[in-house]
C-alpha cells in the first residue's frame, strides 16, 4: 500500500508549550483512521496541523516534516490553496456559509474560476449524492443552508469539501454536535466515502471508532501511544495504557 | 424584605422609567408631527423658499440633504468598510491599533459644532472648495466615519469564526474570505448600521452651517449637467439642507409664515429619520431571511 501522508518527528508549541511531542505516523491511501485519546491529548492540534490551519494561531511553532504524497507541506514553496484543496477539513460544528445550500457546495468551484453551470449542477449533485444528502436537499437546493437541521448542515459541508475533490478528508469530532439518528447517518457517509478518500477522523466516541474505522490511533499528552489496526487496538492493545483507556478506566 | 417584593418593586420602577421614556418620546414627535402636517402639502415639498413673503416651500431643501446624504455615503462608506475590515480581520492586538481604536473614540465624542468649523478652515478655506456640497460632504464624512467604522466593525466581529474558518480551509486566501465570506454574511448587520447613520446625517444641522452653507441658491431640475452652476448635481454649489433651514428659519426668517414653514420642515426631518429607522429595520430584516431561510 502507498503511504499518502506521513508526520515524522512532528513537535508543535504554542508559545512554550509543547502540544505535540515527536509523533510518527503514516496514512495510506483509502480508508478511515480514527485519532482517539483523552481531552487535551492534542487531536485537534495534531489534525489542524495536517492542512495547516495551525498557521492561524499566532505563536504556533511546528517542527518536524508533514509528507503529502512526496511533498514537504511545510516546505516554503508550499500553496496553501491547492494544499487545502487536496486536503479537505470538517469541523466540530457544522459552518455552512450564510448562502443556498447550491452556493455553498459550488463555493470552492465557482471561486476557482468555474463558470459552466452544466458543471456546477453535476458536481453540486454529486457531492451531495456522495455526503447521503442529496434526496433531503434536491428539492429545495436554493434555499438557505442554515435553514437546514445541524445533521443535514453537517453533510452539506462534507458536500462542499468533497465538491473541490480533495484527497484526503480530515474531520475534528463531526459527529459531537449532532444527534444519535443525524450522528449515524454521518457514519453511514463515511463508510461510503472510505474507498475513494482518506479520511482521518477525531472521535470522542469509542463505539463510533470501532464501528467505522480501519485503523485507530490512540494520543495521550500530545504523544502517540500506538497506532494499529482497528480490531488490534479495540480487542488486543499491545499498550497498557490504551487498553485503560478503551475500558474507560480513565480519560 | 423578601426577595419576591424587592422583585416587584424594582420591577414597577423599570416600568415607570421605562413607560415615561416612551411617554416623552411619543409626545415629541406626536407635537412636531402634528403641528407640522398641516403645513405639508405636495406645494411645500418641491417648490423653493421665499426668503420676505409667504407660501415658500422647501423643495431645494430637502433635494439638498437627500444629495448631501448620498455623497457623504460614497465617500464615508468604502472607508469605513475598508477601515472596519482591517481593525476586525487584520490588525494585531498591539499599541498601533488600540491607538487608532481610541482615535476613532475621540473622535466620535467631538462635538459637530467642533467638526463644522474645522471643516470650515480645511475644506472651505484651506482647500478652496467654498461654501459647497463637497465641504459637507467631507464635514459630514469626518462626522459619521467613527460611528460607521464601529459599526460595520461590530458587525464584521458578530460573524463566527467557523465561517473564517470554513472558507480557510476550502483553500480560500483571508481576503477571499472575508470578501466573499464575511462581509456577505455580516451585510445585514452593515446595513442596519449604514442606514441608521444615514438618519443622523440627514438631521445634522451643525457641521454643515460653515461649511456646505447657509443659502439655497434656484436650481434648475432638467439641468443634470454637474458641471453647470444651476444643476442639482453639481456638487460645488452652496447647498443649506433641511436641518440648516430649520436651524435658520428660527433664528433669522422674516417670512410671515415663518413658524409655519419651520413646523412643516420639522415634520418632514422627523418623518424621513423615522423613515430611515424603519427602512434599516425593515431592510435589515428581509436580508438576513434571504441569508438565512432562503
Ligand atoms: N490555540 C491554542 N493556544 C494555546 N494552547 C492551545 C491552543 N489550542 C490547544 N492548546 C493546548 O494544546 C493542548 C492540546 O489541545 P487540543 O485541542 O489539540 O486537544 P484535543 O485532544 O483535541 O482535546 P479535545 O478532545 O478536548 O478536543 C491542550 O493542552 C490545549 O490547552
Ligand atoms: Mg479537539
Amino acid at each position: 500500500m502507498t503511504k499518502i501522508l506521513e508526520t515524522h518527528d512532528l513537535h508543535v508549541y504554542y508559545g512554550q508549550h509543547e502540544a505535540l511531542k515527536g509523533i510518527d505516523l503514516s496514512f495510506e491511501e483509502g480508508g478511515i483512521t480514527a485519532l482517539i485519546g483523552p481531552s487535551g491529548s492534542s487531536k485537534s492540534t495534531y489534525l489542524r496541523t495536517l492542512n495547516r490551519m495551525n498557521d492561524l494561531i499566532p505563536n504556533v511553532t511546528v517542527t518536524g516534516t508533514i509528507k503529502f504524497r512526496d511533498q514537504n507541506i511545510y516546505a516554503p514553496q508550499t500553496d496553501l490553496v491547492t494544499l487545502r484543496k487536496e486536503i479537505g477539513m470538517v469541523f466540530q460544528q457544522p459552518n455552512p456559509f450564510p448562502f443556498s445550500i447550491y452556493d455553498n457546495v459550488a463555493f470552492g468551484l465557482k471561486l476557482a474560476g468555474e463558470k459552466n453551470h452544466e458543471r456546477l449542477d453535476q458536481v453540486v449533485e454529486t457531492s451531495l449524492k456522495q455526503a447521503a444528502v442529496w434526496d433531503e436537499v434536491k428539492d429545495h437546493l436554493h434555499e438557505s443552508a442554515l435553514s437546514l437541521s445541524g445533521g443535514q448542515q453537517q453533510r452539506v459541508c462534507i458536500a462542499r469539501v468533497l465538491a473541490v475533490s480533495p484527497q484526503i478528508i480530515l474531520l475534528d469530532e463531526p459527529t459531537s454536535a449532532l444527534d444519535p439518528i443525524s450522528s449515524s447517518q454521518i457514519e453511514t457517509t463515511l463508510l461510503k466515502l472510505r474507498t475513494d478518500y482518506t479520511i482521518i477522523t477525531v472521535t470522542h466516541n469509542l463505539q463510533q471508532a470501532s464501528r467505522i474505522s480501519d485503523r485507530t490511533a490512540f494520543f495521550m499528552n500530545g504523544e502517540v501511544i500506538e497506532m494499529d489496526d482497528t480490531k488490534k487496538i479495540f480487542m488486543n492493545p499491545a499498550r497498557k495504557e490504551t487498553e485503560d483507556y478503551i475500558s474507560g478506566r480513565f480519560g | 424584605m423578601s426577595p419576591k417584593t424587592s422583585n416587584q418593586i424594582a420591577i414597577s420602577m423599570l416600568y415607570v422609567i421605562a413607560s415615561t421614556i416612551v411617554v416623552i418620546l411619543a409626545a415629541l414627535l406626536g407635537y412636531i408631527i402634528i403641528s407640522g402636517l398641516p403645513a405639508i402639502s405636495w406645494h411645500f415639498l418641491t417648490s423653493p423658499a421665499r426668503a420676505f413673503t409667504s407660501g415658500g416651500g422647501v423643495g431645494i431643501q430637502l433635494f439638498n440633504s437627500f444629495y448631501l446624504l448620498i455623497l457623504t455615503m460614497l465617500i464615508s462608506f468604502p472607508i469605513a468598510l475598508g477601515a472596519g475590515i482591517y481593525l476586525n480581520e487584520y490588525a494585531k492586538q498591539n499599541w498601533v491599533t488600540a491607538l487608532v481604536r481610541s482615535a476613532i473614540e475621540i473622535l466620535s465624542s467631538l462635538p459637530s459644532v467642533v467638526v463644522g468649523l474645522f471643516g470650515f478652515l480645511i475644506f472651505v478655506v484651506q482647500f478652496g472648495f467654498g461654501f459647497s456640497i463637497l465641504s459637507g460632504a467631507f464635514a459630514l464624512t469626518f462626522f459619521n466615519l467613527p460611528l460607521l467604522t464601529r459599526s460595520i466593525e461590530e458587525a464584521l466581529a458578530a460573524v463566527p469564526d467557523a465561517q473564517r474558518e470554513g472558507g480557510l480551509a476550502l483553500g480560500l486566501s483571508k481576503w477571499e474570505t472575508v470578501l466573499h465570506i464575511i462581509v456577505p454574511a455580516a451585510l445585514p448587520a452593515i446595513l442596519t448600521g449604514v442606514i441608521l447613520s444615514a438618519g443622523r446625517i440627514f438631521g445634522e444641522a451643525a457641521a454643515l452651517i460653515f461649511t456646505a452653507g447657509q443659502s439655497a441658491p434656484a436650481l434648475n431640475f432638467t439641468d443634470w449637467n454637474p458641471f453647470n452652476m444651476a444643476s442639482p448635481l453639481n456638487p460645488m454649489r452652496p447647498a443649506e439642507t433641511l436641518a440648516v433651514h430649520i436651524w435658520k428659519i428660527n433664528s433669522e426668517g422674516i417670512m410671515p409664515d415663518a413658524k409655519a414653514i419651520s413646523s412643516g420642515a420639522s415634520a418632514v426631518l422627523v418623518i424621513s429619520v423615522l423613515g430611515f429607522n424603519l427602512l434599516a429595520r425593515f431592510v435589515g430584516h428581509r436580508l438576513f431571511k434571504r441569508l438565512t431561510a432562503g
